[in-house]
């Protein structure tokens, strides 16, 4: 597509991460060399336990790489302060999880006012709904709302603040085809919308038709990246 | 089959170690409130008994006298009408005289009494402990065995010599023995509050030599009677007044106006109040705690419960399971508290002993003490357990692995209020957890509120004694020596000490013994004649004024008014028992309150009058220039006729040390317990409330929050419970002193209720600084959360 010569929202060389040390010592991430365009929507698949949702966490300043080289539009994060990490979160990404992680205390509207309140030039909690198609559940609990429900109150929180990066581990693991479709639109949209460069994690590899970019993962290294040149809508995928 | 449910059982045992290992601080937080339950309940019924079986013990060994019954001068030849009496066991007359010790060690006199012992027998009645050397031998007039405590304060040992004004005579007398008498075991002077070892003497003659120095010869001046079991004393009494009044017997008294005895049995009082107040208050919040640590504990560990049953456990075996970590903790809390109980017991076994003179006393609770403690402990622990216990083990095994759905804040209280849009996001998320399970925060919130009543009912104390001494030792009564003559003296005898080297100031009174009577009621006091408008020592109204009797009336204290259900205008039947022993009628004009002693006051003039003779005085209290303080001492111990001086300032300052020393450690003591009670519920509250919330706060952590935003969210609510529980627990410690305040009285004193603002302030800056400390302790775990970690495990 037209995001080939896009200006770098990531950028990693040699990217390693390694859990505990000595005899039981577990390479996450084995080398990664990956340039990702802004704006474009990508997907990564591979088998569980290969180090996608590690990958995530670093990109997202969840978490520091053992080794080599991490930039976020230009900018070296590898060494980051947690400070400077929690300050880079705040800004510029947004997660969703397999589990949505909504405050249960807070009905939908005043999860997503959680993150507005502190973000820079946020939408209202309204129009971040409205973009997942929620306008009707603004004063629900997560309790009174379904799986998809929440995921959709997920990702409006995570976008409301209108950020660079969406970063989406699994977002559809735990719900059914019908649900994980809405869901899919829902990123979709925001993807079209806010232009926020964003990766999906997912195993199943029918979603990949939907991606500007298919990112292929095994043991800890990139296998093999395509682009799509024609991009399928969610609700015509082969789920 | 049996060998595999061994090592089923004991992999369960290894999950309880690991458990406890993971929540350890928890656990001690728990078991440290127990402890304190534990330890105050030993401290409080351990001392009580061990005075009690000392106290018992000795008394019994020692012959303690149940009856004193006190005369002018009987002949001895009415011993065996004495004897006769129905219910009497055993009698001993004696000579009693009071005596002024002239010490090389110091300027002032000492104040006290000597005492007879039969010749050449043991007594029946009041036997002494002898420490050391031997009874005086008969006839003997310069030998004396002394109180120990008065040996000991002096250095004086067996051969050293004391001069002594005994009934006027100046004697030297030799120390052959030092002992302990269960008369003295709170030796203290008529008219004082405290001990002072130093100032307070008792010596012990032969019957025959101190007859002879008190012109007693052939005759006695007190007797003590020792009852049969199960004899009403009142009527012994009745039997010995009617024997002895032609004697001039100012009344035969019990026990209960034994001086030692009273304050001994004061303390024991005091003792079983505490000990019935404050333990039940700690092992109730232990209790609480404990519950509520396990229904949360196990909302944690529902799948944990799933898989025991879906491995075959029965409901029987995981309760077990969860019944035997509580009871580890209990234990643990058990153990603690004894330990601290017994050594608190100890140290004040040995600051009883400092100041009650038994000859030997271990701090030694009960078998029964120590089983109702564990028990009580267990039970309240294990039992609130039991509940949530059981709850959890009704789960069934395939509902208890799925996780449970997210808490449906939709039901919560108050949405209107939390709903409001003026509110920021994290102050909502702490209004809603409040309000979504307000037992929750009410337990927390009344657990600190509880620590903080307790701190307050403690602190108290220092508050109302204070208030107490001041009124007085420096409102009511102002002179700084008090000197009492051997029997009622001329006014001249006033004017030469009013005139003695160094007395400022000078005021006479009189003082007899009387019966007042209202209807059936009737209680022995002591009737002051005081001058007009005096100065020195006054009776003061609850403004601080001050009363003066109004001629022909009297002021009584209220607690004989109450005693006698009697208000002011109504007539009291007085009955003095010295002198002619008048009975007259007089109205009360005033109640006053005082808060040391009882006071029955009429005007000097008034009492002469009843007991027709001329102004005559007993004694004389004075205001005197310190500088020259030692000339005074040197006169009053060379004056014939001074049976006594009082140095009023000296018994302040022993007061105070004796309340700053006890009051000290025991707020001491108490300050620690209401801590740990504050520090184990907010500790727990927040430490549990951080692993349910965990992968919420972490969320938050993840959305770009600071840690000091997340924290604000779980530190917030405690805070906000905290401060809310604060004037609950104000109002709860007013209670508390309130209620301390009337229970703590006795004869001796009343406390005021009264707690300064300061002691509000201290007790709730205390109850903040260790709920900060608890807080922050938690906080420091929840920056080191691993947000990846948190949000991989499955909700
Ligand atoms: N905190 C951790 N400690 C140890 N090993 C971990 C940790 N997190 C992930 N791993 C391991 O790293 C590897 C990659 O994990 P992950 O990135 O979660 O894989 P994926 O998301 O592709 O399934 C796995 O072998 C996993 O067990
Ligand atoms: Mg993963």
């Amino acid at each position: 597509m037209a995001t080939a010569d896009a200006p770098l929202c990531f950028r990693t060389r040699r990217l390693t991460k390694i859990y505990g040390d000595g005899a039981t010592a577990v390479h996450a991430l084995r080398g990664v060399d990956l340039d990702l365009p802004e704006g474009e929507m990508i997907v990564l698949l591979g088998p569980s336990g290969s180090g996608k949702s590690t990958l995530l966490n670093i990109l997202g300043g969840l978490d520091h790489a053992t080794s080599g080289e991490f930039l976020f539009r230009g900018q070296d994060m590898s060494e980051a302060k947690q400070s400077a990490l929690t300050r880079y979160r705040r800004r510029h990404v947004g997660f969703v999880f397999q589990f949505y992680n909504l405050m249960p205390s807070l009905t939908a509207r005043e999860n997503v006012a959680l993150v507005t309140e502190i973000a820079e030039d946020p939408m209202t909690p309204e129009e971040a709904l409205a973009l997942v198609g929620l306008e009707a559940r603004l004063d629900h609990f997560p309790a009174q709302l379904s799986g998809g429900e929440q995921q959709r109150v997920a990702i409006a929180r995570a976008v409301a603040k209108r950020p660079e990066v969406l970063l989406c581990d699994e977002p559809t693991g735990a719900l059914d085809s019908a649900t994980g479709v809405r869901v899919l639109e829902a990123l979709q949209t925001v993807n079209d919308q806010l232009n926020s460069t964003t990766l999906i994690i997912t195993h199943n590899s029918g979603v990949a038709d939907m991606a500007h970019r298919v990112v292929t993962f095994s043991d800890g290294r990139i296998g093999e990246v395509r682009q799509n040149a024609e991009r399928t809508p969610p609700r015509e995928l082969a789920w | 089959m049996s060998r595999r449910r061994l090592v089923l059982l004991r992999a369960t045992d290894r999950k309880l170690l690991r458990d406890l290992r993971a929540m350890w601080l928890q656990a001690l937080a728990i078991a440290l409130v127990i402890g304190a339950g534990v330890s105050v309940h030993l401290l409080a019924v351990g001392m009580l008994s061990s005075l009690e079986q000392t106290r018992d013990a000795y008394y019994e060994r020692h012959r303690f006298a149940h009856v004193w019954a006190p005369v002018v001068r009987a002949p001895e030849n009415l011993m065996p009408r004495l004897r006769g009496i129905d219910g009497v066991q055993a009698v001993e007359t004696r000579v009693r005289a009071p005596a002024l010790f002239d010490l090389d060690d110091m300027s002032e006199p000492a104040s006290g009494e000597v005492l007879s012992l039969p010749d050449g027998r043991e007594p029946h009645v009041n036997r002494l402990y002898l420490a050391e050397g031997h009874l005086p031998a008969p006839g003997r007039r310069d030998e004396a065995v002394l109180l120990d405590s008065f040996a000991a304060a002096h250095g004086l040992e067996i051969g050293a010599q004391v001069r002594a004004t005994i009934r006027g005579g100046r004697e030297t007398l030799t120390v052959v023995g030092r002992a302990y008498s269960p008369e003295h075991v709170y030796a203290i002077a008529p008219g004082q509050l405290v001990p002072d070892d130093r100032l307070f003497g008792v010596a012990w003659m032969s019957r025959e030599a101190l007859g002879e120095m008190a012109g007693q010869g052939g005759a006695f001046n007190e007797a003590a009677i020792r009852l049969m079991r199960g004899v009403s004393e009142d009527a012994v009494i009745a039997a010995l007044d009617a024997l002895l009044a032609p004697y001039g017997a100012p009344g035969a008294y019990g026990r209960e106006d034994q001086l030692s005895d009273a304050f001994l049995t004061s303390e024991l009082e005091q003792l079983e109040t505490m000990g019935a107040i404050l333990p039940p208050i700690f092992l109730a919040v232990a209790a609480f705690l404990v519950n509520v640590v396990v229904a949360r504990l196990i909302a944690t560990e529902r799948s944990a419960i799933g898989l025991m049953k879906a491995f075959g456990y029965s409901d029987r075996a995981v309760i077990l399971h969860y019944l035997k970590f509580v009871a580890a903790i209990a234990a643990i809390g058990v153990a603690v508290g004894v330990a601290v109980g017994v050594w608190l017991g100890r140290g004040m076994a040995g600051l009883y002993a400092d100041y009650y003179k038994f000859p030997f006393l271990v701090f030694q609770a009960d078998a029964r003490d120590y089983l109702l403690a564990i028990g009580v402990a267990t039970l309240a622990v294990c039992g609130s357990a039991m509940i949530s216990v059981r709850r959890a083990a009704r789960l069934a095994p395939a509902e208890a692995m799925t996780p449970p759905p997210p808490p449906d804040y939709s039901r919560a209280l108050g949405s209107r209020i939390t709903a409001w849009t003026m509110l920021d996001q994290q102050s909502r998320m702490i209004l809603r957890q409040i309000t979504r399970w307000p037992g929750r925060a009410a337990f927390t919130a009344i657990g600190v509120a509880t620590s903080g009543a307790l701190l307050i009912g403690t602190l108290f104390f220092t508050d109302s004694m204070e208030v107490m001494t001041a009124s007085y030792f420096n409102l009511a009564n102002r002179y700084d020596l008090a000197a009492s003559f051997v029997e009622p003296r001329g006014r001249t005898a006033y004017y030469s000490l009013a005139q003695a080297p160094g007395v400022v100031a000078a005021e006479p009174y009189r003082v007899v013994s009387a019966r007042l009577r209202n209807g059936n009621r009737e209680e022995r006091a002591a009737l002051t004649g005081a001058p007009p408008e005096a100065q020195l020592s006054r009776l003061l109204d609850s403004s601080g004024r001050s009363i003066t009797p109004p001629p022909g009336g009297l002021v009584l204290s209220r607690d004989l008014a109450i005693k006698l259900d009697i208000a002011a205008g109504e007539t009291l039947e007085i009955e003095i028992t010295e002198g002619r022993r008048p009975t007259v009628h007089i109205p009360v004009a005033r109640v006053v309150t005082t808060l040391i002693g009882s006071a029955a006051t009429m005007e000097i003039e008034d009492l002469n009058a009843l007991l027709r003779e001329g102004p005559v005085v007993s004694g004389v209290n004075m205001i005197v220039d310190s500088s020259r303080l030692d000339a005074l001492y040197a006169d009053l111990k060379a004056a014939p006729g001074v049976a006594g001086v009082s140095l009023h300032r000296l018994a302040e300052r022993n007061f105070r040390e004796l309340m700053d020393q006890n009051m000290g450690r025991n707020i001491l003591i108490y300050t620690g317990f209401a801590a740990v009670i504050a520090a184990g519920v907010v500790y727990n509250s927040v430490r549990i409330s951080l692993a349910e919330r965990e992968r919420e706060l972490a969320s938050l952590r993840v959305l770009g929050f600071t840690r000091g935003e997340v924290s604000y969210i779980l530190l917030g609510e405690i805070a906000l419970l905290t401060v809310a529980a604060l004037p609950a627990g104000a109002l709860g410690g007013a209670a508390l002193a309130r209620f301390l305040a009337s229970a703590m009285s006795s004869d001796l004193y009343r406390l005021p209720f009264i707690i300064r603002p300061g002691t509000f302030g201290f007790a709730g800056a205390v109850v903040l600084f260790v709920a900060a400390a608890s807080g922050l302790i938690v906080r420091r775990r929840l920056d080191r959360i691993d947000i990846v970690a948190v949000l991989k495990t499955r909700e």
